[in-house]
């Protein structure tokens, strides 16, 4: 777009005379409590850190909490907010020739020197390239020069960079807590030599787990899979392997308070990083391993600093997999000590399916409690619970859903996936028949208060992890999963929630991309494709029009089942697990074979021998895999 | 031991675009934070016992708001230590100007307002002539019918009165009135701004002071 106003003063006064005019003003101010503003002029780093999305739902993205305090503690550089306009009000900036701005002092995005970008989902990409078009910044990597600000991007859904590479200048693969300063430096002294944009990149490219898409180049076979992926430098390593931080640091404790209504109004404190289940449907699990713990003090002592300054009733302790805290009964004691005292609600999300979880539940539950609980069993036959590797009796869900009714609360919320590798409709019914057990009991034990939600979701084959070579349903299919669910399901007076199966086809092309891919988001985008992410703007058609645009065929992405030996277009970054391990995992999925949690035996996944040095720095059962001895030959 | 106290503050720049529901949640947590605890009320579901005299509407100052607070402090407290503590935790958007202990059976405040007085400036650039013209002719008319929220309603007796700002701190031209503000009956600036055919949403909208019935307790 282009861009008339340059000035902050100027985009204040152009505020003013419009925020009135538009949903949610709140949203484009700026101002909360713990925001950090500092001298602009004086300030020689400025970064801007941007979820591609609505305030609201950017706002407690704990990524960017993390890397704002960091990077404002530094004297040498400021952290501004950017989120993306809502339609209304992109469309009279964009009339007025207003950029996109950071929330403290109001500057144009074009003029920050490093614009990073967190990416947890892939239905933000489009959102991204708005947001360049925004702020008058070129869509392409290659079209941007030297007084063009850095566009770095990370988060979960970057663990295969590619569709979104040719937009990007540097990827953060894994934990950005250490690489953000290296980044910072490099930068700082790359400018005082006055440097070229390429020198930069080049610079970029030493920084372990920085991954510089424009030193790669993928080729590819003529059906399309990816023949090599080629270096054309030798400084660009051959594999990047994700970063992770040996021991976790504190939490962030000074969070922005929205002063508007967002999604989540509370403190957020992760309590432990990384899964060691090893769920093989599940993304987070395999690329946040290894799992280390923060210690129960350390979390107590987060909590009242965190309470202090913002003055929330609300804390979740975060993680994968809450049960898995080796201290959980201490921790949940001691937090339940402290909460009641101060008429707090505690949240404690992802518990195992067991009687433990319903007995932890009731000590949080304070007086002013939620009254539903939720539990995720994704399946509901022992055959497909062996494929996924998530095993859970059904006679052990009814227990524990008996527990939740007996222990007072009304409603229980169930998470199943539908579309499974190897599903069938019996596997589907199955759901409705378990569901309607667990309903049954609820109405024995509480009466007609009883109540039972269902979310199903579609499953998406994601890329590093087990499943990662096979294809997922086809909407047809899942559709005709879902009517078999909803048939099985009249007159249970249990309620249903599900994801519009086309919705998970975006997400499906998306995650597994090519670089090729980049062409069917620009075009998407170009035809007016953004907030994928939200129900009632996603917009297939304008998808399939992409597709035809790029000439590319969906199916290629999606229904497509891959060879053993195929070169995936994500095969140069690495989590820190093994292919050959996953691949293992694939097999035994088809064989329902079961890995149980690898704290109790380690299955040698590759994150040890990636991370041994790491880990001899870090020694201690914070850290949940084997310790290395100094001598060892992992 | 429950106490009831009466805040007067200003709302200003940073909260200038919350809704009134909003500011009660921001309210909860500044308390919080100033380490006065709040009283609850009985019942299913216990609300913290805190009540606005009058909601100020989203995009509107305050420079003189007016809030009860019931609190449950562990040892009596008296308003210049509530006026400290909230001082010394500052919350952006908020200034405190005083704060008084009340009886706990004052009446409420909501149910007194009958008038509040705004400060109005144009953020267009207005010939003050033409603006002084347009005033006059609409204090003369009898009836001002205007729609809002597809309600049809006469916005004239609802002007108790309006007048050029002779001393504006900016350089923007503005407005000084006292509009209605009981129960069913209340006027909004910016339907006077619309009214007097000007862009209702190029303004900047200050309440200045609430009226009340009867002396509040
Ligand atoms: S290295 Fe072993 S213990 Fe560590 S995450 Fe992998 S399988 Fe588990």
């Amino acid at each position: 777009m282009n861009i008339r106003v340059t000035e902050p003063q100027e985009i204040e006064v152009w505020l003013e005379n419009n925020l009135m005019r538009v949903q949610k003003p709140g949203r484009y101010v700026g101002g909360e409590l713990n925001q950090v503003v500092k001298e602009w002029s004086s300030t020689p780093v400025k970064v801007a850190l941007v979820f591609p999305d609505l305030y609201e739902i950017g706002v407690p993205n704990l990524a960017l909490t993390i890397l704002y305090e960091a990077i404002n503690q530094r004297p040498d550089a400021l952290a501004e907010r950017v989120y993306l306009p809502a339609t209304d009000m992109e469309d009279l900036m964009r009339a007025a020739g207003i950029p996109i701005y950071g929330l403290e002092t109001k500057h144009p995005l074009g003029q920050f020197d490093i614009i990073g970008i967190t990416l947890p989902y892939e239905t933000l990409y489009t959102n991204v390239l708005n947001l360049f078009d925004l702020a008058g910044i070129p869509l392409l990597a290659a079209e941007r020069h030297e007084n063009h600000p850095v566009i770095i991007a990370g988060g979960h859904a970057t663990f295969n960079p590619e569709p979104m590479a040719p937009f990007i200048d540097a990827f953060v693969i894994g934990e950005g807590e250490e690489v953000i300063h290296e980044i910072l430096n490099t930068y700082k002294a790359w400018r005082s030599r006055s440097g070229s944009r390429e020198d930069l990149l080049y610079s970029l490219l030493e920084i372990p787990g920085v991954y510089v898409p424009r030193f790669y180049i993928p080729h590819y076979h003529s059906d399309g899979t990816i023949q090599s992926i080629e270096r054309t430098t030798n400084f660009a390593p051959a594999t990047v392997y994700k970063r992770v931080v040996g021991r976790l640091p504190a939490p962030p404790t000074r969070p922005i308070v929205p002063s508007i209504d967002v999604v989540h109004n509370r403190i957020a404190i992760e309590i432990m990083r990384g899964c060691t289940r090893g769920c093989r449907f599940c993304h987070a699990g395999m690329v946040t391993r290894p799992v280390r713990e923060r210690s129960v003090e350390e979390i107590l002592h987060a909590i009242r600093q965190a309470l202090q300054n913002t003055g929330y009733e609300e804390v979740a302790l975060l993680s994968l997999s809450s049960s898995d805290y080796s201290q959980i009964t201490h921790l949940v004691e001691r937090v339940s000590q402290e909460a009641t005292q101060q008429h707090l609600v505690i949240s404690l999300p992802s518990l195992r399916i067991e009687t433990v979880s319903v007995e932890l539940m009731d000590r949080l539950k304070g007086k002013r409690q939620s009254n539903s609980f939720t539990l995720a069993p994704e399946a509901a036959t022992d055959r497909m619970r062996a494929v996924i590797n998530k095993p859970i009796e059904t006679q052990q869900l009814l227990e524990t859903t008996q527990a939740i009714y007996k222990h007072g609360w009304t409603k229980v919320k169930l998470y199943f996936m539908i579309g499974h590798p190897t599903e069938t409709l019996e596997d589907v019914r199955a759901i409705a028949e378990v569901s309607r057990q667990v309903l049954a009991e609820g109405r024995r034990i509480v009466g007609r208060r009883a109540s039972l939600h269902l979310g199903v979701s579609t499953f998406v084959p994601k890329p590093h992890t087990p499943f990662q070579w096979l294809p997922c349903d086809t909407p047809e299919q899942i559709q005709a999963k879902q009517r078999v669910l909803l048939e099985s399901l009249k007159g249970s007076g249990i309620k249903i929630n599900w994801t519009d199966p086309k919705e998970t086809l975006l997400e499906a092309w998306l995650s597994r991309g090519d670089r090729r891919m980049a062409e069917v988001i620009y075009h998407a985008w170009s035809l007016g494709a953004k907030f994928d992410a939200w129900q009632d703007h996603f917009d297939y058609q304008k998808w399939m029009m992409a597709f035809q645009r790029a000439n590319l065929d969906p199916a290629f992405y999606t229904h497509r089942q891959r060879s053993l030996d195929e070169t995936f277009p994500w095969d140069h970054i690495s989590p820190g697990v093994r292919k050959a391990y996953l691949k293992q995992e694939y097999l035994n999925s088809l064989q329902g074979v079961l890995r149980p949690d690898c704290r109790l035996r380690c299955f040698a996944c590759g994150i040890l021998p990636t991370y041994k040095e790491l880990r001899r720095q870090y020694p201690g059962p914070h850290w949940k895999c084997p310790e290395v001895p100094v001598h060892a030959r992992a | 031991m429950l106490q009831r106290f009466r805040i007067d503050y200003a709302k200003t720049q940073p909260l200038r675009y919350v809704s009134s529901l909003d500011l009660q949640k921001i309210w909860e947590r500044y308390l919080r934070r100033a380490g006065l605890t709040l009283a609850y009320s009985h019942g299913f579901s216990p609300q913290p016992r805190l009540q606005q005299a009058h909601p100020l509407p989203l995009g509107y100052l305050g420079a003189h708001e007016l809030i009860d607070i019931w609190l449950e402090p562990a040892v009596e407290l008296t308003s210049t230590e509530v006026q400290q503590r909230l001082i010394a935790t500052p919350q952006p958007g908020i200034e405190i100007n005083r704060v008084e202990a009340i009886s706990l059976e004052a009446p409420t405040l909501a149910k007194q307002v009958t008038a509040a007085d705004y400060t109005v400036w144009l953020l267009d650039p207005v010939d003050p002539k033409e603006l002084s013209q347009r005033v006059s002719q609409l204090l003369n008319a009898s009836s001002l019918p205007r729609e809002r929220r597809g309600k049809v309603y006469d916005l004239r007796p609802l002007i108790e009165s309006l007048s050029l700002l002779t001393d504006s701190p900016s350089n923007l031209v503005g407005l000084q009135m006292r509009l209605a503000a009981r129960e069913g009956a209340s006027g909004r600036p910016e339907e006077v701004i619309a009214a007097l055919g000007f862009d209702p949403f190029a303004v900047r909208i200050l309440r200045t002071r609430l009226h009340f019935h009867a002396p509040s307790g």
